[in-house]
């Protein structure tokens, strides 16, 4: 029942669409799409995300067609089932970092006390729970990826989305990222699909999938994935 | 229920969304404040004067029908009203007693004249009539001490005066007039009241300018005359006036025989009729400021439409963030009506506020009179929020139309 697999084909004749793409992946996977820009990277996403549908083909997630759902049934598997981190972050500004961790839960309808202590578990677990009250503006950008992290985190989701997480950060606080990421992975087995076009950053992943004008380039498995841990030195 | 919770949360997000951008917020509101306040302000400007005239209207007294005699025809020259006297105390003893929509009946008769005190004299009118008329007029005598003439001084043409307020005034200052002597044609008379004050008539008379004396003294010691000038009537009630009117007309053109087809000898002036007039001008003034002021609003709320389109483009990124965690088209189209209407609302009640203050300053600076009505201030607050919601549903509408992915996209 867990098991996430995504089977999708798509034909187009637009130039920017996917020409038949054809994917599976599985629950507790770690996966890095890579491309040049153009290369459908984040139509894929936005497929993947639920956040747009497909022209042709099926997208199953978790054994639902998602060609078959409703707007209403996608922003809910959005809400529920799907955590996103974004490159610029996408933190609604002047809200602070818990009113931005708690929107997934506010559109879930759960009440102040419970979505409140659950946001608060979320900020701690990427460390910042003594930021809570500050504003984005007043994060640094570190800071307010982690929170976004926090609140692709609040939705227990089996899944994480993450497109392109570190291209808006210097080196070692994308490692510190990726540690995360990494973290999330192995301890509460969520399913990580990063999207980058940094080598560097999908050696951190455990499997690359490569795009080229809208068709999978090459699908390898890495063998032994950089460990974040060991260049942040910390202990989680 | 999710529902419900679902919509409360998304009313807290609106409202969230508004407190976070006061200054755009107020100034969106400002539209709708001025807008309500004109609303507010205008109409009470006009429902003031409204009350000013019907007040004066009832100042002349409620029901009341005067019937004049009537003109001079000879040989082609036409006089004016009164210039022949073809009314009697008779006519007036039958009015009273055969016409069934009658209750009061007071014959007057008057002269302008010269009014002298002891030491002061004054240009007035002199009315005598019977002790009828004040309950007609409605018009109460001034102090405690003082009181209006009887029947039994009507009976005996006794010589006694009730002034109006400004022949006393202009007599006796400050003075007490009650038992004073003032002489009328170098008759005296005993001052036994002063009539309260009752402004100007719809004319722009001053009608306190007066002397009251009893009818037969004003025949027999001042005019030496037997006829009447005119008929003072009070109908049963306000809706009895035509009635009253017609009962009138019938028995005077028996008593006068005058043939059918033939003009009346006497004239029925009906101040119901002076009244629906001057009630329907003032209903037409409030309606035309309200209408006038209702413009103001309406750009109030374009001024809502406005912002709130800006505001979509602006937090587009915004928007597709929600929807990125999970928001429905509902949740933002439920979102951005709430914030419209919230400004709206909250404009309305500033609004309502700054009406009140505004007509506050009018009636003590300008000396016009106001009057703020729960209905008015109802409709306000009413129209405001629907303009709110008309006004904030197409900017909401197509905010919960974007497509999440491209409004992520959106710099």
């Amino acid at each position: 029942m867990e098991e996430l697999r995504k089977v999708y084909k798509m034909g187009s004749v637009d130039i920017y669409a996917l020409r038949g793409i054809s994917l599976d992946i599985n629950h507790k996977e770690f996966v890095s799409i890579m491309g040049p820009s153009g290369s459908g990277k984040s139509t894929l996403m936005n497929i993947i995300g639920c956040m747009d549908r497909p022209t042709d083909g099926r997208y199953l997630l978790e054994g639902v067609d998602i060609r078959s759902l409703g707007k209403d049934e996608l922003a809910h598997i959005r809400n529920k089932r799907i955590g996103f981190i974004f490159q610029g972050f996408n933190l609604l500004p002047r809200h602070t970092a818990m009113e931005n961790v708690e929107l997934p839960l506010l559109y879930n309808g759960i009440a102040g006390k419970q979505r409140r202590e659950r946001a608060m578990e979320a900020l701690s677990k990427v460390g910042l729970a003594g930021r809570a009250g500050h504003f984005s503006t007043q994060l640094s950008g570190g800071e307010q990826q982690r929170v976004a992290i926090a609140r692709a985190l609040v939705k227990n989701p089996p899944l994480i989305l993450a497109d392109e997480p570190t291209g808006n950060l210097d080196s070692r606080t994308s490692t510190e990222v990726m540690e995360i990421l990494q973290t999330l992975n192995e301890k509460n087995g969520i399913t990580i699909i990063l999207i980058t076009h940094e080598k560097d950053i999908a050696l951190f992943s455990k499997r690359i999938i490569k795009l080229r004008d809208g068709e999978v380039e090459s699908d390898s498995i890495i063998e032994e994935p950089i460990r974040a841990v060991e260049f942040t030195g910390e202990k989680r | 229920m999710r529902g419900l919770n679902q919509i409360y949360m998304v009313v807290k997000i609106a409202l969230r969304a508004l407190g976070r951008n006061k200054m755009r917020s107020a100034l969106t509101m400002l539209g709708v404040v001025i807008g309500v306040g004109a609303v507010i302000a205008m109409v009470a400007v006009g429902q003031g004067a409204s009350k000013a005239v019907q007040a004066q209207i009832a100042s002349m007294g409620s029901n009341v029908l005067m019937v004049h005699s009537g003109s001079s025809f000879h040989g082609g020259v036409r006089g004016g009203a009164g210039s022949v006297t073809t009314l009697t105390g008779d006519d007036a003893r039958a009015i009273e007693k055969e016409c069934s929509a009658v209750d009061l009946v007071a014959p007057t008769l008057r002269t302008a004249t010269q009014v002298i005190s002891s030491n002061q004299n004054w240009s007035t009118m002199i009315i005598g009539t019977t002790p009828s008329y004040q309950f007609i007029r409605s018009w109460p005598v001034e102090s405690e001490s003082g009181s209006f003439f009887k029947q039994s001084d009507q009976d005996g043409a006794s010589k006694v005066a009730v002034l109006g307020k400004t022949v006393s005034d202009n007599l006796f200052g400050s003075q007490d007039p009650i038992n004073q002597t003032v002489r009328i044609w170098k008759i005296p008379f005993r001052v036994i009241g002063v009539l309260s004050g009752k402004g100007q008539s719809a004319q722009g008379q001053d009608q306190d300018d007066i002397v009251i004396v009893p009818l037969s003294t004003m025949q027999k010691r001042i005019l030496g005359v037997t006829n009447i000038g005119s008929i003072f009537v009070s109908a049963r009630t306000p809706e009895d006036t035509f009635v009253a009117q017609q009962q009138i007309t019938d028995l005077l053109r028996q008593r006068h025989h005058i043939q059918p087809g033939q003009d009346d000898d006497f004239s029925i002036r009906n101040f119901t009729d002076v009244a629906a007039t001057a009630d329907a001008t003032t209903r037409i003034l409030t309606i035309l400021l309200g209408s006038i002021a209702s413009v103001s609003l309406v750009v109030g709320g374009i001024g809502i439409m406005n912002i709130m389109l800006v505001s979509v483009t602006e937090r587009t990124r915004e928007i597709g963030i929600r929807m990125a965690e999970g928001a429905r088209e509902r949740d933002i189209l439920i979102q951005f009506l709430v914030e419209s209407a919230v400004i709206s609302i909250l404009g309305g009640l500033i609004g309502i506020l700054l009406g009140t203050g505004i007509s506050y300053l009018i009636s003590s600076f300008a000396e016009w009179p106001t009057l703020i009505s729960k209905g008015s201030i109802i409709l306000a607050f009413l129209f405001s929020g629907s303009v709110g919601l008309f006004f904030g549903f197409y900017p909401a509408f197509r905010a919960s139309r974007l497509e999440p992915a491209e409004a992520l996209r959106y710099e």
